[in-house]
């Protein structure tokens, strides 16, 4: 008989970690809390720096999963380890035998409604990153279709290198999103002013700076280094944004039809419940604590349990399939060693 | 020499983007696409020259623009002696002499 494998977590590091098991001839169940695959890169629209449809990967990896078993609206209740597996009891009842446990429950997107100061679910106008990606999906959103949109300001870093929002990690991919997202705002409305209030722009991946530049020299975003620090509404339900211009020394003000806050990755919540079931460590940010962060990041402190993508810290797509591959191939030695 | 006594109000030093009339950088845009490629690193007032005596930076005269003040950006670039060292050191590759030519061109006409 094959040796289980459990997946926790049906986004794209649980369904390419799945697709790579599968063609090694191996047997994976994925567990997914919710009621579709993908997470959240099944909900977005289009992925940097090439525009590509997100639906295509989430697309690709749904029909190359197709011969595992994957369990929908299932968590998992209660886990414990015997004496060279672990006992799984997944809340449809099914109580699984498995070998080997890989762990790839991802980040939840911070609650921006929590930085009070910038007015989301308080003030119209204000969207968050995700509702953006949302509308780009399914054009249908009352703060961009009743309003004529003239101008558009984007505020990096919310809830991520924040210490008061006990979050003091870069979420890695808000940068280069904001920027794709403004190159998209911009097209859809080419006489729109486009703003972006960052901190620092952290360029890092490929193609990511040739993208910045694009977005400043074909496009025309106005970038402005400076948190913002308030925002209020004005009589007409446009916001208004204040923040340090601090190339300049000076403050700076601006009236906009919409304000979009990039919402960070934080550790998801499942994490701490799971890591408590077989006493696996979390880091002091919240996400799962790696063997060790630069040669055994998808290992655990636990023989049989793996991590791959956001669920040890926030990851890019290419980052998180990399690893789901990588864990892949881990388990298969480890299956074939045991 | 000032307040002795009491209380004066200088006026608000804030930027109000609301009130900025873009018509001429925007034009500027379209002749010197290159314009808006600065991302503020200060190579250019490091290396300047003039900069050490007038102040002068490109780095800020292309900011001024951004945020409408024309004034203080044409009165800086009056310092500038086009020896062409911030193209040196630019690492945009940015052509500033052509471009502060485009920006006297344009902005000293009225």
């Amino acid at each position: 008989m094959k040796d289980n494998i459990v997946i926790v977590g049906g986004g794209i590091a649980g369904m390419e970690a799945a697709r790579q098991l599968l063609r090694m001839g191996l047997n994976p169940i994925i567990v997914e809390k919710s009621d579709h695959l993908g997470g959240h890169v099944a909900r977005w629209h289009r992925l940097f720096p090439d525009m590509t449809p997100a639906s295509e990967l989430v697309g690709g990896l749904i029909e190359a999963t197709g011969q595992a078993n994957i369990f929908l609206n299932t968590e998992i209740s209660f886990m414990n380890r015997l004496k060279d597996s672990y006992n799984i009891m997944l809340s449809n009842g099914v109580s699984v035998i498995a070998k080997v446990v890989l762990i790839t429950t991802g980040f939840s997107v911070f609650d921006a409604s929590k930085k009070e100061e910038y007015g989301y679910g308080v003030y119209d106008q204000v969207m968050t990153n995700s509702d953006l990606e949302q509308w780009f999906n399914n054009g249908n959103d009352s703060r961009i279709d009743g309003t004529e949109i003239n101008a558009v300001g984007f505020v990096h870093c919310v809830g991520s290198r924040d210490e008061k929002a006990r979050n003091s990690q870069c979420s890695k991919v808000c940068c280069i999103t904001a920027v794709k997202q403004a190159i998209e705002m911009k097209q859809k409305f080419p006489d729109a002013a486009v703003y972006c209030f960052y901190m620092d722009l952290r360029m890092f991946g490929k193609k990511y700076e040739d993208f910045y530049i694009s977005a400043q020299r074909d496009y025309g975003i106005r970038f402005i280094r400076g948190r913002v620090s308030e925002v209020s509404e004005n009589i007409d339900g446009r916001v208004i944004v204040k923040a340090e211009d601090t190339l300049a020394g000076k403050p700076v003000k601006v009236t906009l039809d919409l304000l979009v806050l990039m919402s960070g990755m934080v550790c998801n919540r499942d994490c701490s419940s799971i890591a408590g079931m077989i006493s696996l460590q979390t880091d002091s940010d919240g996400f799962f604590k790696s063997r060790d962060n630069i040669s055994d990041i998808i290992c655990s402190s636990r023989e049989g349990i793996y991590y791959a993508g956001a669920c040890t810290g926030p990851k890019t797509v290419p980052e998180t399939l990399a690893e789901a591959r990588s864990a892949a191939l881990e388990i298969f030695s480890y299956i074939n060693r045991a | 020499m000032g307040n002795i006594f009491g209380f004066s109000i200088s006026p608000s030093s804030t930027v109000n983007l609301d009130n900025v009339d873009f018509t001429l950088f925007d034009r500027l845009h379209e002749l010197e696409p290159d314009a808006w490629k600065c991302m503020s690193c200060g190579s250019c007032g490091a290396t300047c020259p003039a900069g050490n005596f007038s102040g002068m930076s490109l780095r800020k005269v292309l900011h001024n623009l951004q945020r409408g003040k024309e004034k203080e950006a044409v009165k800086m670039l009056q310092n500038c002696m086009l020896c062409g060292k911030c193209s040196i050191v630019c690492p945009r590759g940015i052509n500033t002499r052509h471009l502060i030519l485009s920006i006297c061109k344009l902005y000293k006409e009225d």
